[in-house]
């Protein structure tokens, strides 16, 4: 049973259809990645699954749970929003750390606003993810002081001290230099030992070959093709797909 | 006139400077902050009554509106309403808000929308957002331009000797009847002490903001 669905899931921003009748569905502990080329919609799917676009139809169902679903006006209410959003974590390409926070700060704020527990079990929480991710030297560090690479794996610490039930990333390491992406992508496959479920939009092919259960080559806004890694990356059968990925392995 | 009993005088002038100073900023800065949220609201008609509101006041001069607070409501109701520290204050402090929320609403449209957004998917509400994520970000970017007007705002109470508040500069004037000149040039060295103090009190805390870059 898919603790995730998405199904019929439609953007537009203004005339623009930006994602047209998207769905899928991905199971406990599975990392799904997306790939495309840019336009094609992989990164506005992500910002509606954690709300940051409101998708113009469409439904999610979490956990069995109608989470949120267009046509009903009930799900979409700030507060609602704000609540569902929990069920998600995203790691932004561009970081965003908090920059007047220092590490441990920026992964505890959001915890102790929200009253997830007592200030000593945060704090311990906190330690413990920072540690995970290898930066338990740089806990008073401020963001300016840090690498790309570290502020990464800041931010996918921040996103991990609230569980999400699912983990997002966009792009994560495209804003990086080519030698801190490994970093980064280590994080992220360590996550998926620990039964982390996780959407990853990538361009790392790479990567999406060795960590992804299954992938989605996305293009103008519609899931051309689906499937295991080996069956996408390795035999892609449609030819926008095959046009995609010949032009990473010339490269 | 000796030099003591004049500099006496000044300082008592000083106490409305200050008086004036000192409530200004502290009405005004939280009031600005009101009208940045007018000017920013997501309600077309508010947003343009507030923008026009800003225009009139920034467009006319502060002693003008001194004037205005003190004499308009007397033409209208027959006697005076306020007294003439209350119009001082409630022109300094309307005029004062309006270049703030100016100020306000370049800080917080320069913070980047990647900041909202990362505080609202970790679940955090509006008022959180800004009050814990955006607001220190925005205080360091408008430090400076703030102590521009905080510093124009020590000047700017002279003003007030136009409705015969005696401030420093009234207080000097005052001796001017009687043939004396270098009082008035002396409360230079009156403002010159109060600039240098709050140069001195925004250095420090530019540097309690330094252990961040934006």
């Amino acid at each position: 049973m898919a603790i995730f669905e998405a199904k019929n899931i439609k953007k537009s921003f203004g005339k623009t259809e930006v994602l047209k009748n998207v769905s899928f569905e991905i199971e406990q502990g599975e990392v799904l990645c997306i790939l495309g080329s840019s336009g094609s919609g992989k990164t506005t799917l992500l910002r509606c699954i954690n709300f940051l676009e409101i998708p113009d139809n469409g439904h999610f169902i979490l956990n069995d749970k109608l989470l949120f679903d267009a046509s009903e006006n009930v799900t979409r209410t700030d507060e609602e929003i704000r609540q569902n959003r929990l069920h998600f974590g995203l790691v932004f390409q561009q970081f965003n750390l908090f920059p007047q926070y220092n590490v441990l700060e920026n992964v505890t704020l959001a915890p102790t606003l929200l009253k997830k527990g007592t200030p000593e079990e945060i704090d311990r929480n906190a330690r413990n993810i920072i540690e995970s991710v290898g930066l338990s030297d740089r806990i008073e560090h401020y963001p300016c002081q840090l690498s790309g690479g570290q502020q990464q794996r800041v931010a996918i610490a921040r996103a991990l001290a609230l569980k999400p039930d699912i983990l997002c990333f966009d792009e994560p390491t495209s804003a990086l230099d080519p030698e801190l992406t490994g970093e980064v992508l280590k994080v992220i496959k360590e996550l998926k030992t620990k039964n982390t479920t996780m959407i990853v939009v990538t361009h790392e092919i790479e990567f999406a070959k060795e960590v992804a259960d299954k992938v989605i080559f996305m293009a103008d806004g519609v899931i051309v093709e689906s499937g295991t890694a080996e069956e996408v990356i390795v035999n892609p059968k449609n030819e926008r797909t095959q046009a995609f990925l010949s032009r990473f392995n010339t490269m | 006139m000796g030099f003591w009993e004049v500099t006496l005088s000044l300082l008592d002038g000083l106490k409305y400077t200050c008086l004036i100073f000192a409530l200004t900023l502290v009405l005004a800065l939280p009031l600005g902050l009101v009208i940045s949220f007018g000017s920013m609201s997501k309600f077309k008609p508010l947003a343009y009554v507030i923008k026009t509101f800003v225009w009139i006041i920034r467009g006319v001069p502060l002693m003008l509106q001194v004037i205005i607070f003190f004499y308009v409501p007397g033409f209208i109701f027959g006697t005076p309403i306020l007294s003439r520290f209350a119009s001082v204050i409630a022109a300094f402090v309307i005029n004062y808000a309006c270049y703030f929320s100016e100020i306000y609403r370049g800080g917080i449209e320069s913070i980047p929308r990647g900041q909202y957004e990362a505080g609202q998917v970790l679940g955090m509400t509006k008022s959180q957002v800004f009050f814990k994520v955006v607001l220190m970000q925005v205080v360091k970017r408008i430090l400076a331009p703030m102590s521009n007007e905080v510093i124009t705002l020590v000047k700017d109470t002279a003003l007030a000797r136009v409705i015969m508040i005696v401030e420093v500069i009234q207080a000097a004037q005052n001796f001017a009847g009687y043939g004396l000149m270098w009082p008035l040039f002396y409360t230079a060295v009156f403002y010159l002490a109060f600039v240098g103090l709050l140069t001195l009190l925004f250095g420090f805390f530019e540097k309690k903001l330094d252990y961040y870059k934006i």
